[in-house]
């Protein structure tokens, strides 16, 4: 247990510490520090190329830090301290790490050989040992939240962009994740369709879960986040209340991007 | 009659081929398993094994085995040697069919797995291997076949399937051409369904 914060801060859903990430001869993150609380939804906003999804993926070490550390809860994630030396967990014990941080991708990644329910049902049955009846309950439960149930036995091939996204969340949701990552939902979809996916995530900002969330939709970031971060090359540049960071930016840099932004 | 002769041959030519097919596919699908795990030593170790039991003939592994092995006291009968030489020529060549394969799917469709809680052993016997199915039926029905005709090559180390069998005969007989238009359509019995089997699977793609 690290409750070893002051006696009013309870301990955060994740904390990033010193994160460093290279990539070849290239540093994508320079040193972000990062916490969220329980309950908190940080929308993290930079130009591309600035790290947000490398940031994203090492939270829930889909990319190895180059050195920092990640603890979801306190815990240490995605390694472990052997006689003062911080040494990479098994793939096994990862796994079980990774399963209480969902992860919503910009192009969705559901698996085409199963249907909407299938997708859903699968890893609380493969995975978390749920009875296969169980799963497909939950799965149906879940794709009622995101309000999908006429598709449940569709293929993803035959659904559009926004009702896969919506899958994909109720796929994370089976999870019964503490933290859910979301990098860039809504950037692969066509216009018209990014309203329900939004909707959707705004629906699970209002229930109280920890969000990190990547994203380009510069209003619906400034109505559901707590916080938001900007950042630029690789670093955090400024954070704030939402109001703060878009309406009065202190930097140089932040004010560039949000004017660009403006523009389109 | 030379049918009979013949016959007993297909039935050699048919234990050889599900055989060294049956090795060639274990091999295949577990290097191409080592190979996604991302270790560098053991995929040179792959693409070594690769590089070499692709460019060597097979008539030249069979010889290795057959009597290369003799010469340091390993005697092996003619049809197991068989197996093992075109088995493991076929296991390079199926460990790239299923490495294309595994490369087709999209890494997303991978690392979603990962996220979801599933280790890379469960993402490649849920989500991968799956879909590999569909798209390697095709190339191995048509390793199938190409096997079936590569293993004429075992006459020369005495396994009694059909070649040798025709060869024997043209030399008792001297009916060369009806002995080998004989062995042709032996050989076309087999090989033509099994064609058209793949062809049959490669219609019945359901996504690319």
């Amino acid at each position: 247990m690290h409750d070893t914060d002051t006696a009013s801060s309870p301990t955060p859903v994740i904390e990033i510490e010193a994160l460093h990430k290279r990539f070849g001869q290239l540093d994508v993150l320079k040193g972000i520090n990062l916490r969220l609380a329980r309950g908190e939804k940080v929308v993290i906003i930079g130009p591309s190329g600035s790290g947000k999804s490398t940031l994203l993926r090492c939270t829930n070490y889909l990319e190895a830090p180059t050195s920092g550390h990640v603890r979801l809860d306190g815990t240490l994630f995605g390694e472990r301290l052997v006689n003062g030396r911080h040494m990479r967990m098994s793939e096994r014990e990862l796994a079980a790490q990774r399963r209480h941080v969902g992860m919503i991708f910009q192009s969705f990644y559901l698996w085409p050989h199963l249907t909407a329910r299938q997708n859903v049902a699968i890893a609380p049955e493969k995975v978390f040992g749920m009875k296969r009846k169980d799963a497909l309950e939950l799965a149906d439960a879940l794709l009622a939240k995101v309000h999908l149930s006429e598709k449940r036995d569709v293929y993803p091939e035959r659904l559009s962009g926004g009702q896969q996204q919506r899958v994909a969340i109720a796929r994370a949701l089976a999870q019964e994740p503490r933290l859910i990552l979301f990098d860039e939902p809504t950037s692969a979809l066509d216009p018209e369709l990014v309203g329900e996916v939004l909707k959707v995530i705004e629906e699970l900002a209002a229930e109280g879960r920890s969000m990190m969330l990547v994203t380009h939709e510069i209003r619906f970031a400034a109505h559901v986040a707590d916080r938001i971060i900007f950042m630029d090359w690789g670093v955090i540049v400024e954070e704030g209340a939402p109001d703060e960071i878009l309406r009065r930016p202190q930097t140089e840099r932040a004010r560039n991007f949000l004017s660009q932004l403006e523009m389109k | 009659m030379f049918a009979a002769a013949l016959l007993g041959g297909a039935v050699v030519t048919i234990q050889i081929t599900l055989g060294a097919f049956l090795l060639a596919f274990l091999l295949g699908l577990l290097l191409a398993v080592i190979d996604s795990m991302r270790v560098m030593l053991l995929r040179a170790l792959v693409a070594t094994y690769v590089e070499v039991f692709r460019n060597v003939p097979a008539l030249t592994l069979l010889f290795i085995i057959y009597f290369g092995l003799a010469q340091v006291g390993i005697r092996l009968q003619p049809i197991p040697a068989a197996i093992i030489g075109l088995g493991l020529g076929g296991g390079a060549v199926l460990t790239e069919v299923f490495r294309a394969a595994f490369r087709a799917l999209h890494q997303g469709q991978r690392e979603a797995a990962l996220a979801v809680g599933m280790t890379p052993m469960m993402a490649i016997r849920h989500i991968i291997l799956p879909q590999a199915w569909r798209v390697v039926l095709p190339p191995l029905g048509n390793y199938a076949v190409a096997l079936l005709k590569e293993t004429s090559v075992a006459s020369a180390i005495a396994a009694p399937e059909i070649m040798f069998y025709a060869r024997q005969l043209v030399t008792r007989t001297f009916e060369t051409p009806l002995v080998y238009a004989m062995t042709s359509l032996l050989y076309l019995a087999m090989t033509v369904p099994m064609a058209h089997v793949v062809w049959r699977l490669e219609q019945r793609r359901r996504w690319a």
